[in-house]
Parts: structure tokens; C-alpha cells; sequence
């Protein structure tokens, strides 16, 4: 097996943290993200959950990726998944019961997230095993970077404390805009506006189809009324 | 009666799968340009979920659940820890066998809704579902009605979201806002009316 270079390494780490990120961009994996972002500690639990399970998929599906027939290549993906999750599942039911208790559903759900399912597919199945492992782990990095932002923003200005430490004034009076679930929909929106603002590229095209008139002032006809 | 349609009421719109438990989000987002691919994405869901549900209904509470398997002769088994990979394979099982179903039967429904088939094992809202019909304890009725009620309700709101989305082509938004910022902020806007519903009973 060939070494991979630390410049690959970073890349592979490092690209969907801000430039490729699977939340921002590809509109990958939201569907578990938003209703568990309330608290800090929470969120951590479930980052880590999901980056464990992306990367070491990764790394098995990669590891088996000649031996998988192509017109099953979905189930046999989707069992190696699920058995991680379970593994995780009971993992957090043993040590971390709290935690799991306020995951509720949200934990198998990683199961059917499609930042999984995405790399596994568009990734692992074509390259060796330590290059997928690393793309997965950076991944859920990307993943889990989002995440902690928003979840930073709703816990610190929403009930005002830090991974359940007081750190606004006693005064701050608890911002139940931002603790209820819609406003991580609008935080996530307002980032992806931040995201692009910095890297033209990512903005998509204007689809108005009005676009092509210029906005020349119209001539106002001048009619004469008779009578 | 009344218990179910309150059921069905509550699924529907005070705990609307999509907008108030944000399941099904990346195929919500993808899909939602169109109203009519909207529309043959919601009837998909509908369907799908109505079979679904109740499968995994009979399966948990026949299979899987602590000392259900006493009609079999096995008293202490509790095989809920398999439950994930099991509800997962049902779905992906189903999800083929009806895809087979309609192609040989019913092709005009094959064609309108065949493409948006294969998305469907991978929806998290199809999972989720199973998953909060588990963890609520539900009886088979219930099941089949929770089923329909959140396929029907994701439906109503990929529908909505399409309709806003087709006259939002219109308007001048800041650039980085354009495509897929705007379309998380409408979300999450129209994620608040639905939480208005909170509350209802019949």
C-alpha cells in the first residue's frame, strides 16, 4: 500500500470543513442535525456518534469494495451501516443513558443520513481503505462543525450558559426564539450566506427568468387626452 | 373512532414529520423545485409509509419485543437490539417488492412514480417514522393511521414548500443568500406556522 502524503492528508481532512462542506453545500445529512442542536453537550454526543460510524463505514466498505456485487452494493452498504449504529446505539444506552434518552430516535437515524450513505457510495466504493477512512472522518468534521455552531448560537443566546455553565449575565433573560427548533433552520441559512459571501464560487446561479431584461427606466408614453 | 382522527390530526399537523421533526430533509430540499415532482415524491411517501409502518408493527410486537416470542416457545428473548437493521431491510424490501408490484400491474403509477422509488429507502422519514411508531407504543390501527397521517403530512408540506419555491424564482435575493440559504430561512418560517397548530384536539 502506498503512504499518503501529509498534503493529501490535510486535503482529504481539512476541504469539507468550509470549502466542500456536506451540510452547507451538498445538502447532505440535515435531516437528524436540526432538532438535537439545543444544547451543547447534547450535540457533541451525537457529532461524535455520527463522525465514528462515517469513518469506520467508510473504512469497511472500502476494505471490502472489490468483493461487493454492483447490483447489491445498496443493501450490503446499508448493513455494514446499520450494524455501527447499533453498536453505537448501545454503546450511548450503557454509558451515556441520559444523552441517549434525549437522542431518542435520532441516533439510528444516522442509519438513513445521507452524509453515510453518500461517502460510502461516492467515495469508498472507488478508493483504498486509509484514504476513505481519513475522507470520512474529515466529513464528519464538516458535519459535526456545523453542528456546534449552531448549537453554540442557540445555547449561548438562547438560555444564556455554555455546555450548561452560566456565562451571560444573570439579567439575560432566556431567548425562546432560539430554543425552539425552526431558528436552527434560519441559523443554518444565515451561515450559508456567511459561507458564500467568502467563496464566490459556491453561489448558484440565477435562475429568475426575467434576469435577461435590463433595467433600463421605461419611456413613459406621453399621451395627449383629448376633451 | 375520534381517538384515531385526533391521531391522524396530531400526525399531520402538530407533529408534521417534516417541519416540526425535520425528517426527510435532504430529499425536501432536492426535490422541492417543482410542484408536480413535488407532488409524485409526496404520494411516493404516502404510500410507502403506509405500508411500512404498520410491517414494522406487526414485526416489533411479534418478533422482536421483550418475551414476544412466547408463541414460539421462546419465553426470555429479547431481540430489540437487532431492531435498527431489521426495520431498515423491511423498509428496503418493501420498497422493492411494490417497486416489482407496480411495474408488472399498475405501470401507469410505475411511471409516475418509479423514479422517486429508490430515493425512498434511503428517506430518513421513512425510518424516523417506524422508529417514533416503536417508541410510542402503538397498536396495529394506530400504526396504520400514523402511517398514512406522516406520509400525508410530508406530503402537504413538500407541496407547499415547491409552491413557494416556484414564485420565488421571481424575486432579486442577495447572491449568497440565492438557491439554498433562502430555502432553509422559508423553512424554517414556515416550520413556525406549523408549530401555530400546537395544541389542537378534536
Amino acid at each position: 500500500m502506498k503512504a499518503i502524503s501529509v498534503k493529501e492528508t490535510r486535503k482529504l481532512l481539512f476541504t469539507p470543513i468550509v470549502e466542500n462542506n456536506p451540510i452547507a453545500l451538498q445538502i447532505l445529512g440535515i435531516c437528524s442535525a436540526l432538532a438535537v442542536t439545543v444544547k451543547m453537550d447534547v450535540t457533541l454526543i451525537m457529532c461524535i456518534a455520527l463522525t465514528s460510524v462515517v469513518t469506520l463505514s467508510n473504512l469497511f466498505i472500502s476494505i471490502i469494495r472489490h468483493y461487493i456485487p454492483d447490483s447489491i452494493r445498496i443493501i450490503v452498504q446499508m448493513t455494514i451501516i446499520s450494524s455501527l449504529v447499533i453498536i453505537v446505539d448501545e454503546l450511548l444506552k450503557a454509558y451515556a443513558y441520559e444523552a441517549s434518552k434525549q437522542l431518542s430516535v435520532f441516533v439510528g437515524l444516522i442509519i438513513t443520513n445521507c452524509i453515510v450513505m453518500g461517502r460510502a457510495e461516492a467515495y469508498a466504493m472507488k478508493n483504498p481503505p486509509i484514504k476513505s477512512m481519513l475522507d470520512g472522518f474529515g466529513n464528519g468534521l464538516g458535519y459535526s462543525f456545523v453542528l456546534l455552531v449552531v448549537a453554540a448560537i442557540r445555547e449561548i443566546f438562547g438560555s444564556g450558559t455554555f455546555f450548561g455553565m452560566q456565562i451571560m449575565p444573570e439579567t439575560y433573560p432566556v431567548n425562546n426564539f432560539l430554543l425552539l427548533p425552526p431558528s436552527s433552520f434560519i441559523i443554518i441559512g444565515i451561515m450559508i450566506w456567511v459561507i458564500r459571501s467568502f467563496s464566490k464560487s459556491q453561489v448558484e446561479e440565477n435562475e429568475n427568468p426575467l434576469k435577461a431584461h435590463t433595467f433600463k427606466p421605461l419611456t413613459v408614453k406621453k399621451e395627449v387626452q383629448s376633451g | 373512532m375520534a381517538d384515531l382522527l385526533n391521531l391522524f390530526v396530531k400526525t399531520v399537523f402538530i407533529e408534521n414529520i417534516a417541519l416540526s421533526l425535520f425528517l426527510g430533509m435532504c430529499t425536501f430540499f432536492a426535490i422541492s423545485k417543482q410542484v408536480k415532482a413535488a407532488f409524485g415524491l409526496g404520494i411516493a411517501v404516502i404510500v410507502v409509509l403506509t405500508i411500512t409502518v404498520p410491517l414494522n408493527n406487526l414485526i416489533y410486537n411479534f418478533v422482536l419485543k421483550e418475551g414476544a416470542l412466547s408463541w414460539a416457545g421462546l419465553e426470555n428473548t429479547n431481540l430489540k437490539f437487532v431492531g435498527l437493521i431489521t426495520y431498515i431491510g423491511v423498509i428496503a424490501a418493501a420498497v422493492q417488492i411494490l417497486e416489482m408490484f407496480l411495474d408488472k400491474y399498475v405501470p401507469a403509477l410505475y411511471n409516475a412514480l418509479g423514479i422517486f422509488l429508490p430515493l425512498i429507502t434511503v428517506n430518513c422519514a421513512i425510518l424516523g417514522a417506524s422508529l417514533f411508531m416503536i417508541e410510542k407504543n402503538y397498536n396495529f390501527t394506530e400504526s396504520v393511521v400514523y402511517g398514512f397521517g406522516a406520509g400525508f403530512g410530508w406530503a402537504l408540506a413538500i407541496v407547499l414548500l415547491a409552491g413557494i419555491r416556484e414564485k420565488l424564482k421571481y424575486s432579486d435575493i442577495p447572491e449568497g443568500l440565492r438557491g439554498l440559504g433562502i430555502t432553509f430561512v422559508i423553512v424554517g418560517l414556515m416550520s413556525f406556522g406549523f408549530m401555530s397548530f400546537g395544541g389542537i384536539l378534536l
